[in-house]
């Protein structure tokens, strides 16, 4: 019997964490981008000032802001995970563009729904075809098609050429589509951040609260991404397994 | 260069051979594309002055729905019978097939075009012989071949090919569209080159851009 337990693998034998140390560093990530969040919800409801024309629904910027630019650079996950797998056919580099492709699609949804309630009160209306509103959606639709590519390919490592393939031509699109739309006409408010950003449109509180925004999102992006990577090796692996052991067990039932 | 340049004429010639003996494609899209202005004629209901108003808009529609139209029949073509195989198969590089296979549609895109453009011309009221509203339409349809030809051949290794297509095409060549809805407005409103503005330069940047990264992404896609 104490044989017995000592071969049979003890807790976290099958997942990436080590023995001696009691926590993943995905979990110690994870647990500060938690602590990270709850600081950056009281900045903003506590710190951060009334806007003096907009009023609070202005708060809204320090979420939307950070994860819409978040849902750009996503893409730059997407395509640096899809360009190494064409290279070296890792499925790993592929679970990292498909964690960050699912990351992006949610950010990318958030970013238009908090944008769609910030511009009922401040332009009166719920959407209008405005470029960077208008692209926001394209981008939504690129990640649409990126993870319906996946879902319609009925063979795994077919499904990862074809979406790592979408995936280069869409992150490419997305960046041709960023810098198309500055030159279009634009009652959009001038972008507060990024390459061709207006200084000075925030106060000095205002910006920095949007700084601690935009750390704790980017943390929290990492996490998630990390998280489900980590989910999908596990899966890959659990599949090999599960492949192995039935064609030894088809050896030895014949 | 003529080595590879040969073969990919040879491909393009059989293209053209196989749609003059059949002529499916180009009659059945110069329809499609003609009951596309008679639609929006409904639906939109304009003065004569508001239809040239919306010409560029209803023009760029047409073209981009019967692009998806022709490119999706371009690799159904070759999946029948075998056909692809038989050019993997055959001793020319990826690249010189996507080109072949690009060309041809941006051939028969321009034929179609080439009709479909002055009936919209009389039906909607604008000019539609100018160098800068013809160099925008050589463009977008080069955008819009490159994109449309990877599409095909990514599509029909999926499930409901006839779906994905569009649903891919479509939000990639957005930026194309806005450029050329952009410029053609400006071209029939009467500009010069310079009138037209960063628009045309957008349009050859999305085809550089896309003749470099689409023959590559191909060969992936063909590989097996």
């Amino acid at each position: 019997m104490e044989d017995a337990d000592r071969i049979a693998p003890g807790p976290g034998a099958y997942s990436n964490t080590r023995r001696n140390w009691p926590l993943a560093p995905r979990s110690v990530l994870g647990i500060a981008a938690g602590i990270l969040l709850i600081v950056d919800l009281y900045l903003i409801f506590a710190v951060a000032p009334t806007d003096a024309n907009l009023g609070n629904v202005q708060r809204a910027l320090y979420i939307h802001v950070p994860i819409a630019v978040i849902s750009l650079l996503a893409f730059v996950v997407v395509f640096i995970g899809s360009v190494m797998y064409l290279r070296n056919r890792n499925s790993r580099w592929d679970n990292m563009a498909v964690a960050a492709g699912e990351v992006g699609f949610v950010f990318v949804s958030l970013a238009l729904i908090t944008g769609v309630l910030w511009a009922k009160p401040v332009w009166n209306v719920w959407w209008t075809w405005e470029p960077r509103l208008t692209l926001t959606l394209v981008l939504w639709l690129i990640y649409v098609g990126y993870l319906m590519v996946r879902a319609f390919t009925p063979d795994r490592s077919r499904a990862a050429v074809l979406s790592a393939v979408v995936g280069i031509i869409g992150s490419v699109d997305a960046f041709i589509v960023y810098f198309a739309v500055q030159w279009w006409r634009s009652i959009h408010p001038p972008q507060v951040v990024g390459p061709l950003a207006e200084s000075g449109s925030l106060s000095g509180t205002m910006n920095m609260v949007l700084m601690v925004s935009f750390v704790t999102f980017v943390v929290f992006t990492v996490w998630l991404i990390i998280e489900r990577m980590t989910t999908l090796n596990t899966e890959d692996e659990l599949g090999r397994m599960r492949f192995q052991s039935r064609r030894k067990g088809q050896i030895a039932g014949v | 260069m003529s080595r590879f340049l040969g073969p990919v004429a040879t491909m393009v010639w059989k293209d053209i051979v196989l749609e003059f003996r059949s002529r499916e494609l180009i009659v059945s899209v110069v329809v499609f594309g003609l009951l596309l202005v008679v639609v929006f004629s409904f639906a939109l209901d304009p003065t004569p002055a508001q239809a040239t108003e919306l010409a560029p808009g209803i023009l760029w529609v047409a073209f981009a729905f019967a692009a998806t139209l022709a490119m999706n029949r371009s690799f159904v073509r070759e999946q029948e019978a075998g056909a692809l195989e038989g050019l993997l198969a055959s001793p020319v590089s990826r690249d010189a097939i996507f080109l072949a296979k690009a060309a041809a549609s941006f051939i028969f895109m321009l034929l179609i075009e080439a009709v479909l453009l002055p009936a919209y011309a009389v039906m909607l009221g604008f000019s539609a012989f100018s160098w800068t509203l013809g160099a925008t339409i050589l463009l977008a349809t080069l955008g819009f071949a490159l994109v449309g030809t990877l599409f095909s051949a990514l599509a029909a290794q999926t499930r409901s090919r006839e779906i994905m297509l569009p649903v891919l095409f479509f939000p990639i060549v957005l930026p194309v569209i806005l450029a050329a809805v952009q410029a053609s407005t400006r071209a029939i409103g009467g500009e010069t080159f310079i009138g037209l503005g960063r628009w045309l330069p957008l349009l050859g940047v999305f085809d550089l851009l896309f003749l470099v990264i689409c023959p590559w992404l191909f060969t992936f896609i063909v590989e097996e």
